[in-house]
């Protein structure tokens, strides 16, 4: 009886308070309702922006970006000319945005390996020092020390005319190779005359001489157990050839050294100083969380792996190499991935310093001169994002290639 | 029901964005205050003193205004803009007016929609170099390194210039006029570059003035002067008579020391006009009869701003030179009072 009661309930069709109460419409229904209002959202959000650019009388389109910039960048990886277009300054402040970062990712690399693993010494001043650089460089905003770096980098250098006269105030470092200045350091630049490309090419054959001497080191130590001494060869490898021909073919490749003329130095290449405060900053900055991410890692390796490698009679350095760091690296490589994205995105603070990055050239002086805000930052933030989603797809496929293969 | 409420409320807000651009004076008044852009800093056009009060020459403009607006001079709330923070901010509604030094261009009045209600200062573009440094002319900058505002029409010239004479520079971005002083007298640039005035008042507030020199060359032509957002005709019109109020006061010898005199009646037409005790050019702006005695009371006429200001006794010190009154060979020239 009882059952049929049930059916019968079942029965009466679907209504409409099943959508609130029901718990199995319920939560299709709070969906629903959540899509809409975010539909309603953006629409609200695009309607606005639709009419009040036509209030303002304004229309959406990038055709600036073909028109003449009329502005000069000082720093360019490619040709560039106050005659050519705002396209072509984006695309040199995105390649300036994209060397602080890739050079900022290399040095805060190698700074917080460095720095975390002396956080895990047991030397109790080594330890402390390293305590101190990360939580002084982890807690103050970034943007003061790029500011703090560029600062003294303008004060304290000499200036260019320091080093004039017969007995200047200052003079060249590194047997007169380096101009260390107020406005920047200028460094030699090589040259390349006739014969270079073979130096290049002995240079490039031995790099891969290197890879090939490793693969054959590790087939031999499989087969008889014999141990080739791998970092020795490989450190001859890399230097020999290629300075053996460049001293038999006289010295193809030559440098060519700064030179004071006029109001600066000319010759070289000149590393500015809103670089090289950026630069440094960054890679300090994030330095610190990478040095957290690093010692993470190596605590998170159980101290029994450790111990059984030694009963093992492997010596410490092995230990590290082939017992700890591969398995600590599936711990640190995913925070890595967001601290790269970090440096990518801090670099915008460019601005304060006058670095012309791609918020310096298109985000600035570009929408600036042109008046198309909303084309300018949708454009920046789209380039902004596809950097960033192109960082963390090498990062994920790398993550992928070194994780634990599970079968 | 929910749906037509959310159209409905679309619809007003597309309404009131759309009306919002063309009824500026009626909301500076019901807020009682006016908003205006003033450079961050740059003593003798806009700078706060030693008490936080906002005084310069540009200033003296928003002063003006607010006082022909409100009848009180000093109910002016002011915003300080960089050369590339300023057109975003008059476009967005966030001031009403704009009085920072800033050149009146084709592109700027045309493309990005401004009007420029006047001009409060006729100036061209100069360059300040250290005297020992031995440069006597800007053709002799070739290699300089050259502090630059970001988002000025000083870059564009700049990059003109010495590209029509053959020179190369290595230009260093900056944003603010601080910023470019600091730079400038610690070496890190042999030159700066900005409007003449600008290049005086910067000049003025330095510890060794004596030791840096203005060149010689004026590069460009820069109209400077007060400006609001297009479409908005009937604020235009205010910003842009309260500086010809001002004009017009030196011309016809109104000063602040005259003024209570003056506006009890004159036998001249456009005194009286001017003043208020006759005609009603003050109904026809939707303003007091006495909103341009109330302008001129602020600070005086223009000759008066200009020398307490800038003029010669102060440590800027600039001659009115283009600036002088029509009638004394210079370009000011405000339509009549009719």
């Amino acid at each position: 009886m009882t059952a049929v009661t049930d059916h019968s309930q079942g029965d009466e069709g679907f209504r409409l308070s099943q959508l609130l109460y029901d718990t199995r419409y319920r939560s299709v229904t709070i969906q629903i309702i959540a899509l809409l209002a975010l539909i309603a959202g953006l629409g609200w959000l695009l309607n606005n922006a639709v009419s009040n650019l036509a209030a303002a009388g304004q229309d959406f389109n990038f055709g600036f970006l073909g028109s003449v910039a009329g502005y000069d960048i000082n720093q360019r990886l490619i040709e560039y000319d106050s005659q050519m277009t705002h396209g072509r300054a984006t695309l040199v402040g995105l390649l300036n945005t994209l060397l602080v970062a890739v050079l900022g990712c290399i040095t805060c690399t190698v700074i917080g390996v460095i720095m975390g693993v002396l956080r895990l010494s047991p030397n109790w001043i080594v330890r402390q020092l390293s305590a101190v650089y990360v939580e002084a460089f982890r807690n103050v905003p970034v943007l003061l020390w790029i500011v703090l770096i560029m600062g003294v980098m303008i004060k304290v250098p000499p200036q260019p005319r320091a080093f004039r006269g017969d007995n200047p105030d200052a003079t060249m470092s590194l047997w007169d190779s380096v101009a260390i200045t107020n406005r920047g350091i200028y460094i030699p630049r090589p040259t390349y005359e006739a014969g270079s490309a073979l130096v290049v090419g002995v240079f490039l054959a031995s790099i891969v001489a290197i890879f090939a001497f490793r693969w054959f080191a590790k087939k031999r130590q499989e087969e008889t157990g014999q141990i080739l001494p791998v970092f020795w060869v490989g450190l001859g490898l890399f230097f020999v050839p290629a300075i053996l021909t460049q001293l038999v073919m006289g010295s193809p490749i030559g440098l060519e050294y700064p030179e004071l003329a006029g109001f600066n130095f000319s010759g070289g290449i000149h590393l500015r100083n809103s670089l090289i405060a950026l630069w440094i900053a960054l890679s300090l900055y994030t330095g610190a969380f990478v040095a957290e991410n690093v010692r993470a890692g190596i605590l998170s390796v159980s101290k029994g792996q450790t111990e059984a490698a030694a009963s093992l009679g492997i010596r410490p350095n092995r230990i590290m190499n082939l017992v700890v760091l591969p398995q600590a690296l599936r711990v640190i490589i995913p925070p890595m991935i967001s601290n790269y994205l970090n440096l990518t995105k801090n670099s915008s603070l460019a601005l304060a310093i006058g670095y012309m990055d791609l918020t310096g050239t298109l985000g600035n002086i570009t929408r600036n001169q042109t008046g198309r805000e909303m084309e300018s930052v949708l454009l920046l933030m789209a380039i902004y994002l596809s950097l960033s989603l192109s960082i963390s797809a090498v990062g994920n496929w790398y993550n992928n290639s070194v994780k634990l293969k599970e079968r | 029901m929910k749906k037509s409420v959310f159209f409905g409320a679309l619809a007003a807000s597309a309404l009131v964005a759309g009306a919002a651009s063309a009824q500026t004076l009626a909301e500076v008044q019901d807020r009682g205050s006016l908003r205006c852009g003033v450079t961050t800093g740059l003593v003798g056009f806009a700078a706060p003193d030693a008490n936080g009060e906002w005084e310069g020459f540009d200033v003296a403009v928003c002063r003006a205004v607010a006082a022909a607006v409100l009848g009180d001079g000093s109910a002016v709330e002011f915003i300080p803009t960089t050369g590339s923070t300023r057109f975003t901010a008059l476009a967005s509604g966030e001031i009403d007016m704009l009085a920072r030094n800033t050149t009146w261009t084709f592109s700027r009045d045309v493309d990005l929609e401004f009007e420029f209600t006047g001009i409060n200062y006729y100036d061209g573009q100069g360059f300040m170099v250290r005297e020992d440094l031995g440069v006597t002319s800007a053709t002799e900058l070739d290699g300089a390194t050259v502090c630059i505002q970001t988002g000025t029409t000083t870059e564009l010239n700049l990059a003109d210039y010495f590209r029509a004479n053959g020179m190369s520079y290595e230009p260093v971005p900056i944003e603010t006029n601080a910023e470019a002083q600091q730079q400038y007298l610690a070496n890190a640039c042999d030159v700066y570059t900005t409007d003449a005035s600008g290049l005086a008042a910067t000049r003025a507030a330095f510890e060794d003035a004596a030791a840096h020199i203005v060149l010689p060359e004026i590069i460009s032509k820069e109209p400077l002067g007060p400006l609001v957002r297009h479409g908005d005709h009937a604020w235009g019109d205010v910003v842009r008579w309260s500086l010809n109020a001002l004009i017009a006061a030196e011309e016809l010898g109104i000063t602040s020391a005259n003024l209570e005199e003056m506006a009890a009646g004159t036998d001249n037409p456009e005194i009286n006009r001017l003043l208020g005790t006759e005609g009603s050019l003050g109904e026809m702006l939707g303003l007091s009869a006495d909103w341009a005695k109330n302008a001129i009371a602020v600070g005086g006429n223009y000759g008066e701003v200009f020398d307490a200001n800038i003029g010669p006794d102060t440590a800027i010190g600039l001659s009115r030179g283009l600036n002088a009154q029509w009638t004394d060979g210079g370009l000011l020239y405000s339509p009549p009072f009719r």
